[in-house]
């Protein structure tokens, strides 16, 4: 079985991340199969409704398909414990959410939230600089604007330094400039670290940096 | 000087005016409380007549049974009072953890307190077991009660936090800390509150009884003061068990948020 997978996969030119068999959720989802790529950037489009943030909470396990199974790295999604594998497969929710306190906190809360070692202030300064953040550690996280929060939010995930990233339109509240600059820093970053960056976007975005692109309507991947 | 003033049926009516006054204010005021107003009173007075007839029987031939049975009466009716009192519906697993929570914090305090700081003798003996269980369930049901509404309040209200805490990667435990320390701090305030205020700000019910029925303020003041602590002691235990188990039953297990709760 794992044979004829890695066949299939070496077929596609990858190693498969994250494999979708017969995947159903509710009447939103309906995968007959669907395959994603290790290390690769891909993005998932597709109109409001469709289901792209509903695939990317499966896969980050915080809900699970009626039906069909899901592998990550050959393994079921299911026989995976799910606090340990949202560790290293970790989601950011469109809506940021910001927690009382300072950007310092609000940077730290994530990995205390994943038990893992805090960091000195200069490894935060790093990923303030990542997300393009022109803040004071210190600065109250209440003042930052949407897009702002939205980017603190995403700096948490980075800090988490997880093998997969699932990011659900981290680019929603900014404008074009900065969506540019983020996005492509993002992608850098991602590809530097050899991670798996998967993202709902838009066709625009997705056209630029995206090395596969998931098409979904009305539930079900477009081929 | 200590006689006991006892009260006439007389008297008893004139104490009802400040019902009367209190139905005629809130008419005046248009507030639209009267039938709770007169139905809360009429139920306060039956149940009292009733209970004190059943304690005069029930002190007059002390039995364990007797006892026992009253005991889980009270338990059964408190944690009654508890799903009732809550606005929102509640999950059968979570009603569960209701009912242990107040069974053993109640009773593990009640048997500490009479067994190991009173000391009754008969272990039955329904003069002290009646009024110190009714006392530590009663307050224990008050304060479970604000836990389970500010438990359920939080995890609705915050289910967005809870699940981008899960998403990062927390466990249920540490995704629901807050929600489970606000719930377990208001449930117990109250408690704390009154401690504070104690014989200065008002004088407790208990002791107020004792001493009105002729017992001397010293002795009285000691039984409060054990009173206080034996309360305080099952608010508290009643309440963390709540807490800790009750989050619990938000969440499956794959450790997801359960969507219809």
């Amino acid at each position: 079985m794992n044979y004829l997978r890695k066949l299939k996969n070496s077929y596609k030119g990858g190693i498969s991340i994250f494999e979708l068999k017969k995947v159903k959720y509710k009447n939103i989802l309906n995968i007959e199969n669907l395959v994603i790529e290790k290390h690769k950037v891909t993005c998932i489009v597709g109109e409001s409704g469709s289901g792209k943030t509903t695939l990317i909470k499966l896969l980050n396990k915080i809900i699970s398909s009626d039906s069909g199974k899901i592998f990550f790295n050959n393994q079921e999604l299911n026989s995976i414990n799910s606090v340990e594998l949202r560790r290293n497969v970790v989601m950011l929710p469109q809506v940021p959410t910001i927690f009382p306190g300072n950007i310092k906190d609000n940077l730290l809360i994530g990995l205390k939230f994943a038990e893992k070692p805090l960091v000195d202030d200069d490894k935060l300064r790093q990923v303030l600089n990542i997300i393009n953040l022109k803040k004071e550690l210190l600065d109250e996280s209440d003042s930052l604007s949407g897009g702002e929060k939205q980017r603190l939010t995403l700096g948490r995930v980075i800090l988490l330094d997880p093998d997969v990233f699932l990011l659900d339109e981290p680019s929603s509240s900014l404008d074009e400039e900065t969506e540019r600059v983020i996005i492509e820093k993002l992608v850098s970053y991602s590809k530097e670290m050899n991670k798996t960056l998967i993202m709902v976007t838009h066709k625009k975005i997705a056209q630029i940096y995206s090395e596969n692109i998931i098409h979904i309507h009305k539930g079900k991947v477009l081929q | 000087m200590n006689d006991i003033i006892d009260l006439s049926l007389m008297q008893m009516i004139a104490a009802y005016i400040f019902v009367i006054i209190l139905l005629v204010i809130v008419k005046f005021k248009k507030i639209s409380r009267e039938k709770e107003i007169f139905i809360s009173s009429l139920r306060m007075t039956i149940q009292l007549i009733v209970t004190g007839y059943i304690l005069v029987y029930v002190f007059n031939s002390p039995s364990p049974l007797y006892t026992i049975l009253i005991l889980i009466i009270m338990e059964i009716f408190a944690i009654y009072n508890i799903i009732k009192r809550t606005k929102t519906k509640l999950s059968s697993n979570l009603k569960k953890i209701i009912a242990f929570s107040m069974i053993f914090g109640t009773l593990s305090c009640i048997l500490y307190f009479l067994f190991v700081v009173v000391r009754i003798s008969p272990w039955y003996n329904p003069q002290y077991f009646i009024p110190i269980a009714g006392m530590l369930i009663g307050n224990s049901m008050t304060g479970i009660s604000l836990g389970v509404n500010r438990l359920v309040d939080g995890m609705q209200s915050h289910k967005h936090l809870i699940e981008g805490a899960l998403m990062l990667g927390a466990t249920p435990k540490i995704a629901a800390k807050q929600i489970v320390d606000n719930a377990f701090d208001s449930a117990i305030l109250p408690t704390i509150n009154s401690m504070v205020g104690m014989g200065i700000v008002f004088l407790p019910g208990m002791m107020t009884g004792q001493i009105l029925s002729g017992t001397s303020p010293v002795t009285a003041i000691n039984y409060q003061i054990a009173i206080m602590l034996g309360i305080l002691g099952s608010v508290s235990l009643t309440v963390i068990l709540f807490v800790h188990l009750g989050y619990k039953t938000f969440f499956n297990d794959k450790d997801q948020l359960i969507s219809n709760q």
